[in-house]
């Protein structure tokens, strides 16, 4: 009789347990498809890339492909376009971030008051942000910074100065103004969904206080977009360490103008051919995309909020 | 509730001016390149290539032109269709299988459901262009290459992540206790999904896919590397129109126009939802 009673509260456990785990897999189901996708196609390329880099495997001249180990790793560093790619990445993204970041605060803040046509302002703002890179690249190019039929041309000699070569004389810049063009939008719109989730109890408050606009700004305003101006920053430097689009077409990658990634297509399928130094090439920059992706992915952890998943 | 801030601070009538004529200021100069380029359209190559001209007789020369067929060079037919054919399948897959990963981070969460979406975020931080040699090599392998299959897969690849995470902030919307009561009431899986959630999160979904077709749209890494010659898309077409050789100024901003138009509009009619999905997704 014990043993009976023993052996049905056995078979009852093990009952459960079965329901459990398939309760965790009915969950997990919808989850795997999009899981098993991401995993394939945006890991197994960094797989072979690794393998890749530690062969010497040259298309032109053609040579048989031969595991050489490291050596591929030993002359990276040496190069000194690939220093001066490193350096014109780390000036193009601060750079861009920095000053979208900066204007589109600047910007969010006049756009959070009531006046006439705000709704159209803001849609003329929001404008660029939709433009094609390709697009954006081309026309700053070919109709603002031109020497001959550039508006910016015009102006400058329309007040008395000479025509600048703009993407000749300053190519990071210039394709640094065009990257802000095209994301001061983005950081004005995330800044202004900040500000108008502001507490107004407290702002009410402090203004009943009798505190200043500039304190209002400094001491209840700023902190409160904190969350919100990092994780513009964090998202715009994603996609601005990658910037291709917008070189290939204004200096196809001329001198000053290069970045890593840029660099490293020059070095394989964009000419050079020699899959494995550019394999070497590729997977230092993923190993420094992992180091920025983890102190990005730490700021973002303290962006979500604990308690909720 | 800007209103009333505005009006509770006080301000002076004649710094409230100055304030709204700056915006409109800042506005119309971040706006004018837009402009200009589609006025540059409607223009002659003769006044597209000269001193800026705000003034001169409009023509449809130029978009005639882009449009029409050559032999041998692509086509802004071909263009398109390749395109919207790209754009539209990988944008509806990405949909099917965000739709249920999102439920299953949100709404009925898998344990460390925080770590995938980690995961899935931080695929968005690896460099493409490190990874092109590869997908070259498989795409050349699977004899992909220059076909629409190829990037149909990766603009999954690509969007995939930022739709997950943008739809999991729309789910997270939705009342749990809306859920429950469904689900006491003997509402199976999918009833929840078509009667509970959809009504909810459609706004969402629909500024997500929006969001997913833009970056499809106007994607030309991948595009150029792989589809060089055929099953090229939009932006390649867009570089094709750049020649060495004439003036091709006007040509280029009507074909510009045509490109940028369908994704402007777009993004206009749903500008407040699509940012508010970004942003919410890590603040909310």
């Amino acid at each position: 009789m014990e043993q009976e009673v023993s052996t049905e509260l056995a078979s009852r456990e093990v009952a459960k347990k079965a329901r459990l785990r398939r309760e965790r897999w009915m969950r997990r189901l919808p989850l795997l498809p999009a899981l098993i996708f991401t995993i394939l196609v945006t890991q197994i390329p960094f797989v072979m890339n690794l393998w890749y880099s530690l062969t010497e495997w040259k298309i032109t001249p053609p040579t048989p492909r031969a595991f050489t180990g490291f050596d591929n790793y030993a002359t990276l560093f040496t190069n000194t376009f690939f220093r001066s790619a490193v350096w014109i990445t780390v000036v193009m993204t601060v750079g861009a971030v920095a000053l979208s970041v900066l204007l589109g605060l600047g910007i969010a803040l006049l756009l959070d008051r009531e006046f006439f046509g705000r709704g159209l302002v803001r849609t003329l703002l929001i404008t660029p942000f939709l433009i094609m890179p390709v697009v954006a690249g081309l026309i700053w190019k070919t109709q603002i910074f031109h020497s001959l039929y550039g508006v910016l041309n015009w102006l400058i000699t329309a007040v008395g100065f000479q025509p600048v070569e703009f993407v000749g004389k300053m190519p990071t810049w210039s394709i640094i103004t065009v990257l802000v063009w095209q994301w001061t939008p983005f950081m004005m719109l995330i800044i202004l969904a900040g500000l108008q989730s502001r507490p107004t109890d407290i702002l009410e408050a402090a203004r009943v206080d009798g505190a200043s606009a500039y304190t209002l700004f400094r001491h209840i305003t700023l902190p409160g977009l904190r969350p919100y101006l990092e994780l513009g920053a964090l998202l715009g430097s994603i996609y601005l360490i990658q910037v291709f689009d917008h070189i290939d077409v204004i200096t196809g990658g001329g001198p000053g103008s290069t970045n890593v990634p840029y660099f490293v297509y020059q070095r394989s399928i964009g000419g050079g051919w020699d899959f494995g130094q550019a394999a070497a090439y590729s997977t230092v920059v993923v190993a420094a995309s992992l180091v920025i992706a983890t102190i990005g992915l730490r700021l973002l952890g303290g962006l979500l909020p604990k308690e909720e998943i | 509730m800007a209103a009333r801030s505005a009006n509770k601070i006080g301000e002076k009538r004649s710094t409230s001016i100055i304030l709204g004529v700056s915006a409109w200021l800042v506005g119309l100069i971040f706006f004018f390149p837009v402009f200009w380029m589609v006025l540059n359209g409607f223009k002659t190559e003769l006044d597209a290539n000269a001193s800026p001209k705000l003034f001169f007789t409009p023509t449809l020369e130029q978009y005639r032109a882009v449009t029409a067929q050559t032999q041998g060079l692509l086509n802004f037919n071909e263009a398109m269709m390749n395109s919207i054919v790209i754009v539209g399948v990988s944008t509806l897959i990405v949909m099917i299988l965000a739709v249920p990963a999102a439920y299953a981070l949100s709404v009925r969460p898998v344990k460390k459901a925080r770590d995938v979406l980690f995961f899935f975020i931080s695929t968005k931080f690896l460099p493409i262009v490190a990874g092109i040699l590869p997908l070259w090599i498989i795409a050349r392998n699977f004899g992909l290459l220059n076909t629409r299959t190829v990037l149909i897969i990766l603009y999954m690849g690509l969007n995939l992540p930022l739709a997950v995470w943008m739809l999991r902030s729309f789910f997270k919307e939705v009342p749990v206790a809306l859920i429950e009561a469904s689900q006491i009431d003997g509402a199976n899986l999918r009833q929840q999904m078509v009667r509970v959630m959809l009504p909810i999160v459609a706004p969402g979904l629909a500024a997500t896919a929006l969001l997913v077709v833009i970056f499809a749209w106007n994607e030309y890494f991948l595009a150029v590397q792989l589809n060089p010659v055929n099953a090229s898309t939009i932006p390649i077409w867009i570089t094709s129109n750049v020649s060495t050789r004439g003036n091709f100024l006007a040509k280029l901003s009507a074909a510009s126009t045509l490109a940028t138009l369908p994704v402007v509009i777009a993004g206009w009619v749903a500008q407040k939802r699509m940012i508010r999905g970004l942003a919410m997704g890590a603040v909310k």
